[in-house]
């Protein structure tokens, strides 16, 4: 049963179209990677299906609804959003943060919730930290965390919901980065759907069964990492020349890229 | 290994239980207590000396022997209505500030600071010399004219500022910032313009409001600003938790469950409505909505479901003491209330900003 559905999706803003006619459905459960070039309309279709903005035209459902249709404090448990960058103003301590996904609810369950969320990320002993003073990726993974016990709480509410990750590895060292992906595993197992944009197309494939290929703001091709990454796609879509191998194991493919080409139009 | 560590959590450093405590359960106690001391100080103190032995006569809470028609008629018309309304402005101040440094995730934010006291001066300037020359000097302003035209000043000052930063359903934060500077300092050139065809009467009333003050205070005036404090009060719980997560940005806020453009609109309707309320009643008095809520968030965090109510207490704390201290070192005479949070308030700022970056290490 698909919890997500988009159908001939289109967002433009002004003259300029972000989205063109794209479609897809998501199954409960499935792990979904998004990549694309810069400026292929990756973090836009993040923003509409978060509910953050709206569709010119087309269809959005999730859970049944338009994300507009349903009152923030529903949509947030149904499904959680981890940005990019997010920078807090105020000393803050780690504890704080990651209680505050769990919105009014205080209590021992969500102390629960929070230390398990943050030895997930492996920041345990962190909680009296105040966030300002830890490194970028520390921080990215405090909020990953606070993510993680919103969708805690969504679950026991609803039951599992949605994770939408924006490029939640940008900041992480290579064991985090592993750690983060065997995490969103555990998420995915547990019946929640995971859509990541990802930059790094090796750990896409490391995690995610399904890809989709956005370029220029159109739908370029949407499978299993086998059949969309491959050298003919890395080389229309990104413009690179690469070699394209398979993991002997684990049968997931590798990028090895090694020269810019001109982008064919 | 001790229990602590065991349990995962990490061991504080050395003084921080004191913090703890007062983070904790003894916040609220401490803070109230402090308010009763200093209330207490403060109607004992006065141009119109009365011993503190005296004051539960005065009150009727004692043997009336000791007690004088003087004593009761100073403490009762004049001491406690201006006791009052220092505790009244002092917590609207705070709490205005610490609301809108939370709106704009920035601890520097301050009403007066986006022109919304500015614009409310500006009125109540404008009710000085247009209304004298209107009334062609024959009789005095009404008394309620100067207070409506500082609020209706401050509440328009904020609508404009919407609107600029408005664009459909959404307001933009930082043009609100921007635009509100260029409206603070708008609102200074029409004082200028005020100050410069005022006649010297007029300059008087113009400088007594610019610099502030809490003379005159009567209980109708406390009456009619008592509404606006119960209004923030009730707020607090609504808009604390919006604040919270708005400090890690509208997106996330929105991401988490917050209607964030209607917890905007609370917010700026409530700062307007708070700021205004204090203007109206005395004039300008900067840097208790910076210093209050800047002190608080280093003991106690800067999580406002407390911030919000503890500013409310503090400011009223330190807003009462200055006043008492402005009616005292000169007496009779008063220094304007207004100058004495500048003077003290804005070194103290300074000594805040160098100590946090020594934190910081810059």
């Amino acid at each position: 049963m698909s919890v997500l559905k988009v159908q001939n999706l289109s967002v433009k803003v002004g003259a300029k179209r972000l989205l063109d006619g794209v479609s897809f459905c998501v199954a409960q459960g499935e792990t979904v990677a998004v990549i694309g070039p810069n400026g292929a309309g990756k973090s836009t279709l993040l923003r509409v299906l978060s509910g953050e903005i709206a569709p010119s035209s087309g269809t959005v459902l999730l859970g049944g609804r338009a994300p507009q249709a349903w009152q923030p404090r529903e949509l947030a448990l149904r499904r959680a959003v981890l940005s990019q960058h997010v920078t807090v103003t105020f000393p803050f301590t780690v504890l704080e943060i990651v209680r505050m996904g769990a919105g009014d609810r205080r209590g021992k369950a969500i102390d629960a919730m929070a230390e398990a969320a943050l030895a997930a990320v492996d920041l345990s002993g962190f909680h009296d930290r105040i966030i300002g003073t830890l490194s970028g990726g520390e921080q990215q993974r405090v909020h990953f965390a606070r993510v993680m016990v919103q969708l805690a709480c969504g679950e026991e509410a609803h039951g599992p919901g949605l994770l939408l990750l924006d490029e939640p590895t940008a900041s992480l060292d290579l064991r985090h980065q592993l750690d983060l992906v065997s995490v969103a595993h555990q998420c995915a197992a547990r019946g929640t759907t995971v859509i990541a944009i990802v930059h790094d197309l090796n750990l896409a494939a490391l995690m995610a069964e399904r890809v989709i290929v956005l370029s220029n703001g159109r739908l370029a091709a949407d499978g299993a990492p086998s059949q969309t990454i491959d050298d003919s796609t890395v080389a229309q879509v990104f413009g690179v020349s690469s070699a394209v191998g398979l993991m002997p194991q684990a049968g997931v493919p590798f990028v090895l890229p090694h020269r810019a080409e001109r982008l064919r139009a | 290994m001790s229990d602590a560590v065991i349990s995962g959590t990490i061991p504080r450093p050395a003084g921080s239980r004191l913090r703890g405590l007062l983070k904790g359960p003894l916040l609220f106690p401490i803070l109230l207590a402090t308010l009763l001391i200093v209330v207490i100080a403060a109607t004992a103190v006065g141009g119109a000396g009365i011993p503190l032995e005296r004051i539960p006569a005065a009150l009727g809470l004692a043997d009336p022997v000791a007690m004088t028609e003087r004593d009761r008629l100073v403490l009762l018309s004049v001491r406690l209505p201006r006791i009052a309304i220092a505790i009244i402005i002092g917590a609207l101040l705070a709490a205005s500030g610490a609301i809108m440094q939370g709106l704009f995730r920035n601890p520097l934010a301050d009403p007066a600071l986006v022109g919304v006291s500015s614009g409310g001066a500006l009125a109540a300037a404008s009710a000085i010399v247009i209304g004298d020359r209107m009334t062609a000097h024959t009789a005095p302003l009404p008394f309620a004219v100067l207070p409506v035209a500082a609020f209706g000043g401050s509440l328009v000052t904020t609508a404009i500022l919407q609107r600029l930063a408005s664009r459909g359903r959404t307001t933009s934060i930082a043009i609100f910032l921007l635009a509100g500077l260029a409206i603070a300092a708008l609102a200074g050139a029409g004082i200028g313009l005020l100050v410069f065809v005022a006649d010297d009467r007029q300059l008087r009333d113009i400088t007594f409001w610019m610099l502030g003050s809490l003379g005159g205070a009567t209980w109708e005036k406390v009456s009619l600003i008592a509404p606006f404090l119960l209004v923030m009060l009730a707020a607090v719980p609504f808009i604390g938790r919006g604040l919270d997560l708005l400090v890690l940005g509208e997106s996330e806020a929105f991401h988490m469950g917050i209607a964030v453009e209607r917890l905007k609109r609370v917010a700026i309707v409530l700062i307007a409505a708070m700021t205004g309320a204090a203007v109206a009643f005395a004039g300008v008095v900067g840097f208790v909505g910076i210093v209050v809520p800047h002190l608080l968030r280093i003991v106690i965090g800067p999580g406002h479901r407390k911030l919000l109510p503890a500013s409310a207490i503090l400011g009223a704390i330190l807003l009462l003491a200055a006043d008492t201290a402005a009616r005292t070192i000169a007496a009779p005479a008063e220094v304007p209330i207004g100058v004495l949070t500048a003077l003290v308030g804005a070194p103290f700022f300074l000594v805040l900003l160098l100590r946090q970056r020594g934190l910081a290490g810059l």
